[in-house]
């Protein structure tokens, strides 16, 4: 069985993603206790191979079908790789490309997979995986048997300063599959984030609301004690998609990552995608009545009084 | 064109998780299950093709799942045309679903296959792409919105800091669905109660190989609480004076 580690890099403008390194950086590690190497594997027209200096080898692909990143010419490329270069473990950000590939590598590759990854050791041959499911309630510690297994990663699980490293990995080009010349998904347009909006990146202070505010009209509660403290509103995923706050209000994987000196959060139970976008944020402080709430495993101080209770005291004590 | 939706019971989060003795899987037994939210967004994006191109929606669970029954007349109510439980597959896990609906959608084919893009309780990957290559069919994950343009779908995948992709998608296709472009309908009881006297979930049976799962669950636990937060005790007046205080000590509060 061999013994190295591939990963996938991920990159836009040019540039190689937060996400990539922190797998690097565990897949230098398992691969050296492995005594095998570690390989990259990048696609598209550009050349980033200056920037994975920490792996050993880098195998890049290029076809025209890869200029942009679609599932099913990504998908084809991965699994030629896998299956010439036979590596012992696959690492994916759980992002969307991870959401694509995974399970479907998983099924064609013949691998055994976990997903939501969020903490990845080696106990003797055996690569350990922690993975946080039911919301980040629970945490599942699991063994890949199987003789090829493949990871997908919660985004800030790892340090990324372990993948970044100044060796001169080998240069692989490798030959893209036949199937890329008739792709079945096809690129129609790239849709970029709408930036019209205040920039919840910016701001210091952040008051978030989740789907415990239960309605857009409660949200107006919130929103109070936003204009009170002079900070904009953030919200989880579900309050975005319910149509109550503009997306480019949204904290987390798939909306914005923010680091305010102080972020307010009630009704967010804390799922890792949402933890994803604020885990970062120098002071959490978290309203929820659920005690058991993830969030308040990332949170400084919490409370689990109710927020329709909190929130208009909150206010009358800024305003006194 | 005839439409999949793949349906599955998840716990509800909302609940405490309930463990069995052994520690390595939850507790079934004790825990309250709801549709996957995420499928439920499936289901409602497949009713507006419905509405706006004309299509046959099939609802689609595994006979085995708590209370499925019960999703499936609720998407029946909401305007699925019909509703189809399958038996044979081994459990929760995706491997062994992605083969059972698989082995189902073979012998009765759609053009679009729609589910949730995750479900909270899929250790081993996401049922989407797992079906996707199990049916050779292209798959998209994290889509926001679908059209229907002839032989082929216009789709919107999302990816992080509000980038999105609009892509042509060749069908037969399968979707993972992240959200609806609008909030799911609701079906009131009454109408669930009348097509529960009116319809018959059609059961159907596949034969699937039982993989080997290839992982081995150690033990389950909840989040040690060695990073909690500190909890504010007291009134909502006491608790409001401590976190205007943490915030005033940072200069957060003006005045
Ligand atoms: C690909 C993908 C990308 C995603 N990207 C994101 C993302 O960018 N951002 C994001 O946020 N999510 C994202 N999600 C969704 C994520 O998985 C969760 O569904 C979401 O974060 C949950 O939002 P929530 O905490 O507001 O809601 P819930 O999980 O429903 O939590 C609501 C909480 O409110 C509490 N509550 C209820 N009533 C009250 C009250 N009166 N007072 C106090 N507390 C109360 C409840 O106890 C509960 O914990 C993504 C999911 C996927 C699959
Ligand atoms: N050439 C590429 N190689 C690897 N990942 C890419 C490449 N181009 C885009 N991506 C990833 O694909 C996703 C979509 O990127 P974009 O098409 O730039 O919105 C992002 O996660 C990018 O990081």
């Amino acid at each position: 069985m061999s013994g190295n580690v591939l990963v996938l890099a991920e990159q836009s403008d040019g540039q190689v993603s937060d996400a990539t390194y922190e797998l690097l950086g565990k897949g230098r590690e398992l691969a050296t206790a492995w005594g095998g190497t570690l390989e990259v594997a990048t696609f598209g027209p550009t050349d980033v191979s200056g920037q994975l200096g920490i792996a050993d080898a880098v195998v890049r692909v290029d076809h025209p079908a890869l200029a942009s990143y679609t599932a099913d010419a990504y998908e084809q490329v991965l699994l030629q790789l896998l299956t010439e270069r036979a590596p012992r473990l696959l690492l994916l950000s759980n992002d969307t490309v991870g959401l694509d590939l995974g399970t479907a590598l998983a099924v064609s590759w013949d691998a055994s997979q976990v997903a939501y990854v969020m903490a990845l050791a080696v106990d003797g041959d055996t690569p350990v995986a922690t993975a946080q499911i039911l919301g980040g309630k629970i945490l599942a510690e699991v063994e890949i048997t199987a003789p090829r297994g493949i990871c997908t990663v919660i985004g800030g699980s790892f340090p990324l300063a372990a993948g970044k490293g100044d060796g001169t990995p080998e240069i692989v080009t490798a030959a893209a599959p036949g199937g890329l010349d008739a792709p079945r998904i096809s690129l129609r347009a790239i849709v970029e984030p709408d930036t019209s909006d205040v920039d919840i990146t910016a701001a210091d202070l952040l008051v978030s609301a989740g789907r415990g505010v239960g309605s857009k009209d409660d949200l107006e509660v919130v929103q109070e004690l936003a204009d009170a403290l002079g900070a904009p509103l953030s919200a989880s995923r579900p309050v975005i998609d319910a149509g109550w706050m503009p997306k480019t209000r949204q904290v987390g994987k798939s909306g914005l990552k923010v680091k305010p000196k102080a972020y307010l959060s009630f009704g967010i139970s804390g799922a890792p995608e949402h933890l994803e976008g604020m885990r970062d944020a120098e002071l959490i402080i978290a309203c929820n009545t659920d005690a058991n709430a993830p969030i308040f495993d990332v949170a400084h101080y919490g409370t689990t009084v109710d927020l329709f209770d909190l929130v208009p005291a909150i206010v009358e004590e800024i305003g006194g | 064109m005839r439409i999949a939706v793949i349906l599955k019971a998840v716990p509800d989060l909302v609940e405490e998780m309930e463990l069995t003795s052994d520690g390595t899987d939850l507790d079934r037994e004790y825990l309250k299950f709801v549709t996957n939210e995420w499928d439920e967004q499936a289901l409602e994006e497949a009713l507006l093709l419905k509405d706006s191109d004309g299509a046959e929606v099939v609802a689609v669970g595994m006979a085995d799942d708590p209370d499925i029954e019960q999703a499936l007349y609720s998407a029946v109510a909401k305007g699925a045309d019909r509703a189809v439980t399958i038996a044979g597959a081994t459990g929760v896990d995706t491997r062994s679903r992605a083969a059972a609906v698989a082995a189902w959608l073979k012998d009765n084919p759609a053009d679009l296959v729609l589910s949730g893009v995750q479900a909270p309780d899929d250790l081993d990957g996401q049922l989407p792409a797992a079906l996707g290559a199990a049916l050779g069919l292209p798959h998209v994950s994290v889509v926001v919105s679908v059209a229907l343009d002839g032989a082929a779908a216009i789709v919107r995948q999302e990816f992080s800091g509000g980038r999105a992709a609009d892509l042509n998608v060749t069908l037969p296709a399968v979707l993972g669905i992240q959200v609806a472009r609008q909030a799911p309908r609701y079906a009131p009881v009454t109408r669930v109660r009348q097509v529960m006297q009116s319809t018959t979930i059609d059961e159907a049976s596949v034969a699937v190989d039982e993989a080997a799962a290839g992982i081995r669950v150690r033990r389950m636990y909840p989040p040690e609480k060695t990073t909690h937060a500190e909890m504010i005790d007291g009134s909502p007046a006491e608790v409001a004076a401590r976190i205007v205080e943490l915030l005033r000590s940072r200069s957060l509060v003006k005045g």
